[in-house]
């Protein structure tokens, strides 16, 4: 028998993802999602609005705010919030920094990426979330390749590779133990391309700071571009210099680079993927490229 | 453009990783920052040639030990297709990471060093994808470089696999020699195999039918969450939401709930806020009823005819997955997708050797071994037998204390006239 219905494979993607967020909902009492502003969890909200409308979300929307964010994408995180008319929960790292008493990053580029953590297993804490969703995916570094959609951590976030539980078929096993949650990938299974496809197929707004727009950066050292921000600690060695650039990702404003560009739709950006020779987190995350591991070691460490 | 799901197996001796690293590579699928780590590893090493098994091996503890010890996914797009490979590791201590990776293939690429031929592993790799309801399977007779490409090598290795497929039943092998190191025939065909006049291997992934000719047609949905909003505008919505499991379902179909049996039809289909007509797997989707019946979720929703068992007791097939034996008179936990039941293993039958297929009386079930039992459950299961529906025919076992995942469950027989009479059989292939 010929199927009556030609799904293609961003339609099977899709469908995945729907179900996996249906499992949450169905399985958890307090899920969560974390959202950044970024592309990725922008792109979950659709989702969730498929998978569970005209109901709401069986979850509030998220933020781990740095304070290091870009002003734009804060601005279109609660924009974002009010038209879904859905519950959104913001906690700020500062507050954390403080509260803990911890010690503010230094040097050049203060990065409060490592600091999350601690606000995030905060959060988790406060609201006491049993599962928390969010947009990362397995194409964008090696240990996320090894990690599973329902992804078990222990009372202090950490994940341990050796000891992820088998998944199997689409079965997803959310159950656990007091103290523990799960972090749930939807996306997984995504690549960067397939989430620009959908993006376009969908019509999804996003941030302005995707598209190439005019911005004062400072040139690195490697020749990466990072936009002028109040939070670096810049001296009169640094090269300051104005150019058209867009971000593929959406993090911290200390640790994502920009990359030149003159792409002013999401056409031009599939196009400029399409002839991109450096992935994605190569090109943005002065993070990762600190140590070939760098990724596993904050993972470990209950980092998302 | 469709999607292709493939596992390979195989042992890293056996060149997977580079067999993989070579398909990402000869595809343009490799970004620059990779190659660069890459690059700097080989003048680490002093070696000639990029190592292209360490694009896929991803954890510390993996590249110290240089092996593979976890499933990982790769994911690569041709113009033709995109592809999601799942990497799992091949020595015996990992045949549960192997069973999770065939859980989600469409197609095993099962990997032969031509040096050495076909070998126990390639029967245990064999068995458990056709286990797992593999169709497709590619033998990749690998290494062919170092013996000198010779084609009467490959045809007795062609040979010998055909007596394991033929013993499962698998008609659908594709044979293909290759070099992965050299990158004969992986994307590109090769000058020293001008005897061959089969696809490269690339090609033949590229054309082979993809998951939708695996899909059955019997209709399955199982009820994930129950969408009532229940504001002004919408007081009396009231939408079933999951995925379609296997088949076509149309507005108007006749349906039956299971396990309770209530019968009605189906009122409208929704797939993302749209109505449609019919919806077909795996679609994400929300029914309506047209009656006001009972329904929640792990409750299926399914034709009036030809529906699926609905039964206490039955027998499946374990790939046991935990540290601590099985012994029968164990409780625990099924998990049926959406449904997750309480449950007894009344009876462990017997097991499999996955290297001579030979199947012997057993007690217990240990860490990777592949067993046959007898399940009780509290609740009654809606089930179809694993070779018919590798959907509903799928289940785990949970421990109800940890929550950890027990064993991959495939269900065998559900009706008693069907279960397995204590018959030794004899083993298939010697050691």
């Amino acid at each position: 028998m010929p199927t009556p219905i030609h799904l293609d494979y961003l339609d099977r993607l899709e469908a995945e993802a729907i179900h996996i967020l249906r499992e949450v909902a169905g399985q958890f009492e307090r899920p969560a999602l974390l959202f950044s502003g970024g592309k990725d969890s922008i792109a979950l909200t659709r989702l969730a609005e498929k998978a569970f409308r005209p109901g709401k979300f069986p979850f509030p929307l998220v933020h781990v705010d740095t304070g290091h964010n870009f002003e734009e994408v804060i601005a279109f995180r609660d924009k974002l919030a009010a038209q879904l008319g859905e519950k959104l929960i913001v906690r700020k790292v500062e507050d954390t920094i403080r509260e803990r008493g911890l010690r503010e990053p230094g040097g050049k580029y203060p990065s409060r990426n490592p600091l999350q953590t601690y606000t995030l297993l905060d959060v988790i804490e406060e609201f006491e979330f049993d599962a928390c969703i969010g947009g990362a995916r397995r194409d964008e570094e090696k240990a996320r390749a090894k990690e599973r959609i329902f992804s078990v951590r222990d009372e202090f976030g950490q994940w341990d590779p050796r000891r992820q539980r088998p998944e199997l078929w689409n079965i997803y096993n959310g159950r656990i133990q007091k103290g523990e949650n799960v972090r749930v990938f939807p996306i997984s299974n995504w690549t960067e391309l397939d989430v620009w496809n959908y993006i376009q197929r969908e019509n999804i707004e996003l941030p302005e700071i995707y598209f190439s727009h005019e911005r004062e950066c400072v040139v690195l050292p490697s020749g990466q571009l990072l936009g002028l921000s109040e939070h670096l600690h810049l001296d009169e060695t640094d090269e300051i210099v104005s150019r058209r650039v867009r971000f593929r990702t959406v993090g911290d404003s200390t640790c994502t680079a920009a990359v030149e560009s003159d792409a002013t739709t999401i056409d031009d950006i599939i196009q400029d993927i399409l002839v991109a020779k450096v992935s994605e987190r190569g090109a943005t995350r002065l993070d990762d490229n600190l140590s070939e591991t760098g990724m596993e070691d904050r993972k470990r460490n209950g980092y998302f | 453009m469709d999607l292709l799901r493939f596992i390979t197996c195989g042992s890293v001796d056996d060149g997977k990783s580079t067999l993989i690293g070579r398909l990402l590579y000869d595809s343009d699928s490799v970004s620059l920052d990779v190659l660069a780590t890459l690059e700097k590893k080989r003048n680490a090493t002093n070696g000639d040639a990029v190592d292209l098994a360490l694009l896929t091996d991803g954890l510390k503890a993996e590249r110290e030990q240089g092996i593979t010890i976890d499933v990982a996914h790769k994911y690569f797009t041709t113009p033709r297709r995109k592809f999601i490979i799942t990497d799992a590791p091949g020595h015996v201590q990992y045949t549960r990471n192997m069973v999770t990776g065939a859980s989600n293939a469409d197609l095993a690429i099962v990997l032969v060093d031509a040096r050495q031929g076909v070998i126990e592993q390639t029967r245990r790799h064999t068995l458990l994808a056709s286990l797992l309801g593999i169709r497709h399977f590619v033998l990749a007779v690998n290494k062919l470089d170092l013996v000198g490409y010779d084609e009467q090598i490959f045809n007795k290795i062609v040979a010998d696999y055909q007596a394991i497929a033929d013993y499962l039943k698998i008609n659908n092998v594709v044979a293909i020699p290759m070099s992965a190191l050299n990158g004969d025939n992986v994307v590109r065909p090769s000058k020293h195999l001008a005897w061959y006049s089969g696809p490269s291997l690339l090609a033949h992934l590229e054309s082979v039918p993809a998951a939708a000719d695996a899909n059955p047609h019997e209709p399955r949905f199982q009820v994930q969450y129950v969408i009532r909003p229940q504001t002004e505008a919408l007081p009396d919505y009231r939408g079933y939401a999951g995925r379609i499991q296997s088949g076509v379902y149309r507005v108007g179909d006749r349906v039956r709930i299971l396990p309770s049996g209530l019968e009605t039809v189906l009122k409208a289909i929704e797939v993302g806020q749209k109505e449609v007509t019919l919806a077909e797997a795996p679609q994400a989707v929300v029914l309506h009823l047209r009656d006001d019946i009972d329904v929640s979720r792990g409750d299926s929703i399914v034709p009036v005819s030809g529906h699926p068992s609905v039964v206490r007791e039955l027998e499946a097939t374990l790939c046991w997955m935990d540290e601590r034996p099985l012994r029968a008179g164990r409780k625990l936990l099924v998990q049926h997708h959406s449904a997750v039941v309480k449950a007894s293993v009344t009876a462990i039958l017997q097991k499999t050797n996955i290297e001579t297929y030979e199947s012997m009386g057993t007690d217990e079930a240990k860490l990777n071994d592949i067993v046959r039992v007898r399940l009780k459950t509290a609740i009654p299961l809606v089930a179809d037998e694993y070779r018919q529906n590798r959907q509903t025919g799928a289940f785990i076992l949970v421990d109800d204390q940890t929550g950890a995942t027990l064993a991959a469950g495939l269900v065998t027989a559900t009706d008693p006239e069907y279960f397995t009479q204590e018959v030794p059989v004899e083993p298939a292939f010697s050691i």
